[in-house]
């Protein structure tokens, strides 16, 4: 009887340890970012922003008592690489996929991710990413569909300009910019007064501000990567163009205004996210970031940040770690700072993993992104 | 027209820079056939060895100081006492294969130890426009020029008009004869190595501001100082020079007026065209050497 109590025993101990170690066990989350490449300034703010947002869930306990454990791999900015580095990260059957950055490799990894029924969470903004019909896909930040009209708005109400010089990077991204804010420019009666093809990675502009000058329009919309938004800042500097230079969060980040120096004054952008947003809680991330990084992180940054912020907040809302359940939960979500303060801004998703924030508008001045207008919340 | 003249004259200013890197290639196949394809990666280390220095806390003056010094020591000396020396003995090819492999080395030891994003870099010409013959041309523009010409005046002065350049001449065009007459041919071909060395680290110090520090930036640039030499003459340093103008600014012109995205394809095209009806190249004389 007493060895029966004893087996008894043993085996409930063995059992609870057994169930102790499924709970206790890290959530794993695979990131597949460009790490090196043309979009290394991309992939390493977000990576960057996941791991500090990592480090601060692990350090209160993980979610519902579990640790994340982040495993990063590098897609050099190469879709292919990408495709190949996301297959891998499946295999290990995460939790969640995170990235890539890239439009171009998100294009050809979410299919993957879909069909391993993994959410993937991502930094692309190309239009086409979330319009597939694909139900494991979120965005971090506004999709081209939201932002261009936004921009366009601006450059015809704001700057009364009646012509415009587009640039663009001949890549998804680029492509799906610039075809949503040309359409947008016919409505509004703008006129195109030069379409700039330019490739990813382009060290010399020489040719393309000449081209620029020589259609002389009221207005310059640049939507290219953002070392090249660099280099082009420099060379419109350097030939003397005065139009206003208005494009996107890929004109005004941070790297870019390091980048360029003074050539970055006066670039006018609309962003979904930027660490000069006057809302406390991005402020004390931004100081969170710098004390960590030594640096001033772009809106990739906050976007890696929010990524482990929604995955937190989603398995919170379902009240278990689930990956099959997880992107039926963040359809429709709102998550609130009230409940989840560190999504730093009310966010909601919808249908199709596109999501509605506030935005907005920023100038560059000596040196410093200045947030010129607030973009509310649409609903 | 106006568009015309602009593109003109930043093309003479990338293409002026071409030239630097496309004489060192020249100088380097003269004296000792060694074809470097880490030419263009050669451009690039500089530009980070002097971000280095400048980290360190040195003015940007002596960061540029000490990087063209350790850029002679190391893209000239030890390049040619490690890599050139073991390997030319057995050929040239496998030479050319050992500097690709360098290439590949250089760039990914600065991605890991600097970073693989994009740096910004000092210019040492400032901003801004000067009025000629009524039109602004950029300070930037002119400044490139301007050096990238003196250097290769000086170049070209000291090949032809020194006691030094003789026996660098004689030493490339037959290092038997020359040896026989007292030229010490090992120093001279020590010295194109240093001044190959030298005329990269200035290259890197024009285009850097421009194209950025990356680690990935010499592709680009030894691709085109490459064709350039090629087009203008692999065996004249003035060919080497004709060619990096030449390729600047057809280069310019191709993205302007043909596309983007067909413009690498275009200097391609005048190399595959000069190889076929000109092998010598625009100034090159047929089998000869000299430098």
């Amino acid at each position: 009887m007493r060895s029966i109590v004893l087996a008894g025993l043993c085996s409930a101990v063995l059992l609870s340890g057994a169930a102790y170690a499924q709970s206790g066990a890290p959530i794993k989350i695979a990131n597949v970012a460009e790490l090196s490449g043309g979009g290394a300034t991309v992939g390493n703010n977000w990576k960057n922003g996941i791991d500090l947002a990592v480090e601060e869930i692990n350090a209160k306990g993980g979610i519902l008592g579990r640790k994340i454990e982040v495993s990063h791999a590098d897609s050099q900015s190469n879709p292919g690489v990408a495709r190949a580095q996301v297959q891998k990260a499946l295999d290990g059957e995460p939790y969640v996929l995170l990235g890539p950055g890239y439009s171009g490799s998100v294009k050809v990894t979410a299919p993957l991710a879909a069909e391993a029924g993994i959410t993937q969470i991502m930094g692309g903004e190309a239009a086409e990413l979330t319009q597939a019909g694909n139900k494991f896909l979120f965005r971090t930040s506004f999709g081209q569909q939201s932002s261009m009209p936004k921009v366009a708005k601006y450059i015809n109400d704001e700057l009364k300009a009646k012509s415009v010089a587009v640039v663009w990077v001949n890549n998804d991204f680029g492509r799906g910019g610039r075809d949503v804010i040309t359409k947008e420019f016919n409505r509004l009666g703008i006129k195109v007064a030069a379409d700039l093809s330019t490739e990813a990675g382009q060290a010399d502009f020489a040719a393309d501000v000449s081209k620029i000058k020589a259609a002389a329009p009221d207005a310059v919309f640049i939507y290219v990567n953002e070392e090249e938004s660099a280099r082009i800042l420099k060379e419109i500097k350097r030939q003397g163009v005065t139009a206003p230079l208005i494009g996107e969060t890929t004109l005004v980040g941070q790297k870019v205004i390091e980048l360029a120096g003074d050539a970055a004054n006066g670039a006018r952008g609309h962003v979904g996210l930027t660490t000069d947003a006057p809302v406390e809680a991005v402020k004390a991330f931004r100081d969170r970031f710098v004390k960590k990084y030594n640096y001033v992180p772009d809106h990739n940054g906050l976007k890696g940040y929010l990524a482990i912020y929604m995955v937190k907040a989603t398995t919170e809302k379902m009240g278990k770690v689930d990956s099959k359940a997880f992107a039926d939960t963040l359809h429709g979500l709102t998550i609130k700072t009230s409940t989840e303060p560190n999504i730093l801004m009310d966010v909601t998703f919808d249908q199709n993993g596109d999501i509605d924030r506030q935005g907005f508008l920023v100038e560059v001045v000596e040196g410093k992104q200045v947030v010129k207008q607030v973009l509310p919340k649409l609903n | 027209m106006s568009n015309l003249l602009d593109l003109i004259v930043a093309g003479l200013a990338t293409g002026a820079i071409y030239a630097l890197v496309a004489v060192g290639f020249t100088l380097l196949w003269q004296t000792s056939q060694t074809i470097n394809f880490a030419q263009g990666e050669f451009v690039m280390l500089p530009a980070f060895l002097m971000l280095a220095v400048m980290h360190l806390g040195a003015p940007f003056w002596l960061a540029v100081l000490v990087g063209v010094l350790l850029s002679a020591l190391l893209l000239g000396l030890a390049f040619k006492m490690l890599l050139v020396d073991p390997m030319l003995r057995h050929g040239v090819l496998p030479l050319a294969i050992a500097t690709m492999a360098l290439a590949i080395g250089i760039k990914e030891a600065v991605k890991q130890f600097f970073s693989a994003e994009a740096s910004p870099f000092p210019s040492i010409v400032p901003a801004g426009d000067i009025s000629v013959l009524g039109r602004a041309i950029s300070l930037q523009s002119l400044g490139v020029l301007a050096v990238a010409i003196l250097a290769v005046v000086g170049l070209t002065m000291l090949l032809n008009r020194t006691s030094l350049g003789h026996q660098m001449q004689a030493a490339a065009q037959n290092p038997t004869v020359a040896r026989i007459i007292g030229v010490p041919v090992e120093r001279m071909i020590l010295l194109t190595f240093l001044i190959n060395a030298v005329l990269v680290a200035l290259a890197s110090l024009l285009i850097t501001p421009i194209y950025l520090a990356k680690f990935s930036s010499g592709e680009v640039l030894g691709q085109a100082a490459f064709i350039a030499a090629i087009v203008g003459g692999f065996n004249q340093v003035r060919g080497a020079i004709a060619g990096g103008l030449l390729i600047g600014v057809v280069d310019n012109l191709a993205a302007a007026y043909i596309s983007t995205q067909y413009r690498a394809a275009v200097p391609m095209l005048l190399l595959i065209l000069m190889i076929l009806f000109r092998p010598q190249g625009l100034l090159g004389r047929a089998e000869e050497r000299t430098v």
